[in-house]
């Protein structure tokens, strides 16, 4: 199933490795904030009584 | 119906939280079978070995990190112009992900570069023109983090995502502009003498899609969060005021 990747081996998987880790690392980080951000306000808009604003 | 409904809040909270999961859902699948395809069932080049799997990481994201820059840029004239908050924020949204796929570019072209000109780097013009394009992302970043208010910060970004256009623009022409350097000109272009052959071009363009796709989701999913931070720091001063 793996290809031959002959004496660029290196090169091609650090590629891979390296690039999907970095988009891995974005999305991550991205759905990390927001969750955290969400459960912030919910706890100050519970606090203030008030209703949010998104769907 | 006019796009400026999309500058209220309220309303691009509800309709980004419909279209979040479509965009999500379908950048994964074009990102999976783009780069499964292109990794696994791809021949190897004739010139460049197997070396030519790097392209559909490399491309896509080079590609998108000027991309993004450019959305950046619309998203802070229309702050500029308009004052529409939501315009800024989708900007400062945009940031951290144009600078992964900047940062993707860089550190995949250097592995490519290496057995294929025999350096990791070259102060070549498109090679330092993207890396004066990284530096103007975390400028930029560090701009948003180090003003307190959050209008001023929007200002002096907005300004600064002006500047740094040149830079996108260079980014892409450095190529034609210069005529010199180690890196080649566009593989995509419809009028290039040299394109690249199909076998590689389809799969290619599937991963275009999906980087293309994975920064809407990413910057609707970072503007929502934005959105939620400043209506969290109107309630906090609220709370303190009382």
């Amino acid at each position: 199933m793996m290809p031959d990747l002959g004496k660029y081996a290196v090169a091609v998987l650090g590629s891979y490795g390296a690039g999907l880790g970095l988009l891995l690392a974005i999305v991550g980080l991205t759905i990390w904030q927001g969750a955290r951000m969400r459960r912030a306000l919910a706890e100050v808009e519970a606090r203030a009584g008030q209703g949010g604003q998104d769907g | 119906m006019s796009i400026w409904e999309y500058a209220n809040p309220k309303k691009f909270m509800q309709t980004s939280a419909w279209a979040l999961p479509w965009v999500s859902g379908a950048a994964a699948v074009c990102l999976v079978t783009g780069l499964v395809w292109g990794f696994f069932f791809t021949p190897d080049d004739f010139r460049q070995g197997s070396t030519v799997k790097i392209i559909y990481l490399h491309v896509p994201a080079a590609m998108m990190a000027i991309n993004a820059w450019v959305m950046m840029l619309v998203t802070s004239l229309i702050w500029i112009v308009r004052r529409h908050h939501v315009s800024a924020l989708a900007a400062k949204a945009a940031a951290p992900v144009g600078l992964t796929f900047t940062l993707i570019a860089l550190v995949t072209g250097a592995l490519w570069g290496q057995p294929m000109w025999g350096t990791w780097w070259a102060w070549d013009p498109r090679l330092t023109s993207f890396l004066i394009l990284g530096l103007f992302y975390l400028g930029y970043i560090a701009l948003w983090a180090a003003v307190d208010n959050p209008d001023t910060a929007a200002d002096l970004t907005g300004v600064l995502c002006i500047v740094g256009s040149v830079f996108a623009v260079l980014s892409r022409y450095a190529v034609n502009f210069w005529n010199q350097g180690l890196h080649q000109g566009a593989s995509l272009s419809m009028d290039a003498e040299e394109n690249v052959a199909d076998v590689f071009w389809v799969p290619l363009v599937v991963c275009i899609v999906g980087f293309i796709l994975l920064f809407v989701a990413l910057v609707l999913a970072r503007t929502r969060t934005e959105i939620r931070a400043r209506r969290l720091a109107a309630l906090v001063a609220r709370e303190r005021m009382a």
